[in-house]
């Protein structure tokens, strides 16, 4: 058995998927982590941090995530992880789709027996690739200077100058619309997650019960946390909870 | 539960042979008895279409039992009809009162094709089994079947996945109408016990592989199979059967 014959099976593929989910999810946890430092700024009493650093500990954060070499590096296996992922998506979307055959139910089994978002993972990963190349267009062409941005100034921290990444954020949260978009992702993203997180622990081969009710209530606690922190951010800073 | 009689529309698919074209043809059946069978409801509506002159309705059946695996219609959007772990000649008429119209089509899905009407071909589920749902035994005196230890559980989780009657609802309910409930309570059936121990790797690999051959989907764990099952096979065998396809994978050369 050949190492293509491993991973082009149907299981094999599955395996991908899980893998390359369980990376997503990973990397998720570092990009909310970081992201989750404009929050520094919240107006709120007694809150901890100063709120009035303009971002300042985020974007140190952005600009140590920017500019380490091993990050940059590991970012290569972050789009390699993304491009087999939503590769390997689709593929399995339209051949799962085509087995069916030429005739369809005339009445459809519905959602007796599983969730809508467990049925619809092809349509929530597609509205996810859709939000992720606005979300490359509005923070990572700018950020990585392929794209010029008028917004993006520079700013000086102890004598290094960085991007001003959270003004950025601030200029692009301004329209609603925008906020509107990410809003709907993170939603997307949390559906998406709700079933992909268990789903990939069950591909990747844990049958014991015991272990998958404990992958069910981390997958439910992670698809929900994760995506309201990060629906947040553009709330925050288009509602002005964050000062600037 | 007080019995009663009722009247209803079926409308069920109507297919010559596996090359023409189907299309659904609505008839009224009158007088049926709620302590009917769902199969005995077809059998009158048959013999008044053989008196008539017509064409019965082709259904596949056999045990009438729950037992065998041959019924197999997708009644009302669900396979073998509305109740739970049920097969469709275990399914009795008072689940339906007077006046219901109740749509039936036969199982969808590439690898099953519509031989006729309500019938499709199912031999794929059997050369699944021929790729390596068995074991390899020598010649000889039956060796005593106590004398291999095993532990309770174990011969439990095997003897749950053994209760797979092979009937094809979890292809007909899984929208990528995949085949891995079956074949997997098939691998752990075997897998769990120490006679199927030797084989474990080739069997897990060869069935996959023929199921893949088949023309089945890919499963994407929405528990649709599970849920439609009439033997209550768990979905849990599946995340086995992917295990075990894992490591089996990794050192076959």
């Amino acid at each position: 058995m050949t190492w293509k014959q491993v991973f082009t099976s149907s299981i094999g593929k599955k395996i991908v998927m899980a893998l390359t989910g369980i990376f997503l999810i990973l990397f998720l946890i570092v990009h909310v982590g970081i992201n989750a430092m404009v929050f520094a700024d919240l107006n709120l009493p007694l809150w901890p941090f100063d709120s009035n650093e303009n971002g300042a500990i985020f974007n140190k954060a952005a600009h140590y995530m920017g500019s380490t070499v091993l990050i940059r590096i590991l970012e290569i296996g972050l789009f390699a992880g993304f491009f087999l992922h939503i590769i390997q998506g689709l593929v399995l979307e339209f051949d799962n789709r085509k087995k069916r055959g030429s005739e369809n139910y005339a009445v459809s089994i519905g959602n007796k027996g599983s969730k809508w978002y467990s049925r619809s993972m092809g349509l929530l990963g597609t509205l996810l690739l859709i939000f992720l190349i606005i979300h490359w267009y509005h923070f990572w062409l700018p950020g990585r200077e392929i794209m010029h941005h008028e917004a993006l100034t520079p700013v000086t921290y102890d004598g290094i100058e960085m991007h001003n990444m959270y003004a950025l954020m601030e200029y692009t949260f301004k329209s609603p619309l925008v906020v509107l978009i990410y809003v709907l992702a993170c939603v997307s993203l949390a559906y998406h997650l709700l079933h992909g997180f268990q789903s990939a622990f069950r591909t990747i081969g844990v049958s014991n019960n015991k272990w998958m009710g404990l992958v069910n209530s981390i997958g439910i606690g992670y698809s929900v946390i994760v995506p309201l922190l990060f629906a947040l951010m553009p709330i925050a800073m288009h509602f002005g909870w964050v000062s600037s | 539960m007080q019995h009663y009689t009722m009247n209803l529309t079926l409308k069920v698919w109507r297919q010559k042979n596996s090359k023409s074209k189907g299309h659904f043809e609505s008839y009224q059946v009158k007088n049926i008895s709620s302590e009917m069978s769902f199969l005995e409801m077809i059998d009158v509506l048959n013999e008044e279409l053989i008196a008539e002159g017509k064409d019965p309705i082709a259904f596949d059946h056999d045990c009438r039992e729950g037992i065998c695996g041959m019924c197999s219609m997708y009644i009302n959007g669900r396979p073998h009809g509305p109740w739970e772990q049920n097969t469709t000649c275990q399914l009795h008429m008072r689940a339906y009162k007077d006046g219901d119209t109740i749509v039936i089509e036969p199982w969808r899905a590439n690898a099953f094709p519509v031989i006729k009407d309500l019938m499709v071909d199912r031999s794929a589920f059997d050369r699944i089994i021929q790729a390596g749902g068995y074991i390899s035994v020598n010649t000889g005196n039956a060796v005593d079947a106590n004398a291999i230890p095993i532990e309770k559980q174990k011969a439990d989780d095997a003897f749950m996945a053994a209760a797979c009657i092979g009937c094809g609802a979890c292809v007909a309910a899984c929208k990528n109408s995949s085949a891995m409930l079956f074949t997997s309570a098939k691998v752990s059936q075997l897998s769990l016990l120490p006679q199927g121990d030797p084989e474990r790797k080739t069997r897990v690999l060869n069935m996959v592989a023929q199921m893949d051959k088949e023309g089945f989907g890919a499963c994407t764990n929405t528990g649709a199979c599970e849920a439609v099952c009439p033997k209550g096979i768990s979905l849990s065998n599946i995340a086995r059967m992917n295990a075990e396809y894992f490591s089996a994978s990794l050192v076959a050369q």
